[in-house]
């Protein structure tokens, strides 16, 4: 089993409401201050972007139907900070007055901003590891979709593809195995590659025989077909 | 390992968002953890520095110079590095086109990846359950519902945005744009082509 975050493939969410409030003057001034405030956060380099994800998707599932997706953000930013030491419960809960950290010195300054968001983070590492499968390859991906280190940890398998069969699309590189990342249990750098499964290997009542999905996965998420 | 006990850390923050955000802003502030004005920086650049006006050059660009078309759908990140537009999220870009017999979409069916360098800041339906959930499963259903019919002879090829690269769709250009300029054909290239749930249509 997954989270509730993975939720492809799922029915009974209706029609797209095709309002756009992700930026002003749409959105609201707390939304846009949640997401600088989550960027100024992850430039600490307190943790990186898959425990990020790992901690926004861990809120239990009550919650994480009924916050908007900048609560989740805020959840997420709440529990990581407290997961790595860098703010208390007791801070959090306005108990005792904030203290200044030693994480002090590696606040993003304004000036730094522009020059950080251009830079970003690549996720390519270099590798002597040969990828195993080539544009072309068939391959079955694992079932169940489920992080191996950790049990119920964070894993980029969606459940709706596990166990399909699926062809090599395009091969990416080495990435960070996320699977690894997101529990500070080191990159473990793996080949990623584009993986074609076809909509009727997929679901019960497929719109369109040509139709397609791909998915950008990691090397041990699959084994040759 | 994963936190499971009921009582995250969030839950002691205040119940008003507004409120929540404040009270982490405060306390990141007082232990050094973030400068506030940093913040104004990050939410002016994705207001008015990086949206979709990049994508749609980079589209434009590919509609009118071969070239760049092939260096494009060869290496994006290169070919939109030289433009200036890599970054943040865009780390990894790969550009898909679209023809009479494919279309491509993008979805971030776990969470909500998208090419914030070339499209800034997702809008709210590309977060929205209903998109990721639906997105996958009935492509043109949802496509219907953004004002757009596939004819049966185009497949549908949703990209799943699981890892670290972003997709960026190169809708097909519009008939009779003929004599028009890059920057006039940027004019026609929408946010919604760039992601698969629109296309780009003459003036």
């Amino acid at each position: 089993m997954t989270r509730v975050h993975d939720m492809g493939g799922r029915f009974g969410d209706g029609p797209i409401d095709p309002t756009d409030t992700s930026y002003p003057p749409r959105a609201e001034p707390w939304q846009t201050r949640a997401l600088a405030l989550t960027l100024a956060g992850g430039a600490t380099g307190l943790w990186n972007i898959d425990m990020s994800r790992r901690a926004r998707e861990s809120v239990a599932p009550k919650d994480y139907a009924r916050f908007s997706y900048y609560e989740k953000w805020l959840a997420g930013l709440a529990d990581l900070l407290v997961e790595t030491g860098a703010v208390s419960r007791d801070e959090l809960a306005g108990l005792t007055p904030p203290e200044p950290g030693e994480g002090a010195s590696r606040a993003l300054q304004a000036d730094a901003v522009p020059g950080v968001l251009a830079r970003g983070a690549p996720a390519t590492r270099d590798s002597a590891r040969a990828p195993r499968y080539a544009v072309g390859d068939p391959v079955l991906l694992r079932r169940p979709a489920a992080n191996l280190l950790v049990d119920g940890g964070h894993t980029r398998l969606p459940a709706y593809a596990a166990g399909a069969r699926g062809r090599v699309v395009r091969c990416h590189g080495t990435h960070v195995f996320p699977d690894a990342s997101a529990h500070g249990l080191g990159e473990r750098p793996e080949p990623l590659y584009a993986v074609a499964v076809a909509a009727g290997e997929l679901w019960a009542a497929p719109e369109h025989p040509g139709d397609e999905v791909v998915l950008d996965l990691w090397e041990s998420y699959m084994e040759p077909a | 390992m994963p936190h499971d006990d009921p009582d995250h850390p969030h839950s002691l923050l205040p119940p008003d968002p507004a409120l929540r955000v404040k009270a982490l802003e405060t306390i990141l502030t007082q232990k050094g953890l973030i400068d506030p004005a940093a913040l104004d920086v990050i939410i002016d650049t994705y207001q008015h520095r990086i949206g979709p006006k990049n994508g749609a050059q980079v589209v434009a660009r590919a509609w009118s110079d071969p070239a760049f078309r092939a260096a494009l759908l060869d290496d994006a990140t290169a070919a939109v590095s030289e433009m200036g537009f890599f970054g943040r999220q865009g780390e990894h870009i790969v550009a898909v086109e679209n023809t009479p017999e494919v279309h491509n979409m993008v979805v971030c069916t776990l969470c909500s990846c998208y090419p914030w360098p070339l499209l800034g800041v997702p809008p709210a339906w590309y977060k929205s359950d209903a998109y990721r959930a639906r997105a996958v499963r009935e492509p043109r259903k949802l496509l219907s519902e953004f004002g757009v019919t596939l004819s049966e002879g185009t497949s549908v090829r949703v990209w799943d945005s699981t890892a670290e690269v972003r997709y960026l769709v190169v809708p097909m250009r519009p008939e009779g744009t003929e004599g028009l300029s890059p920057e006039a054909l940027a004019e026609l290239v929408s946010r919604d082509a760039m992601i698969g749930t629109g296309v780009a249509v003459a003036p």
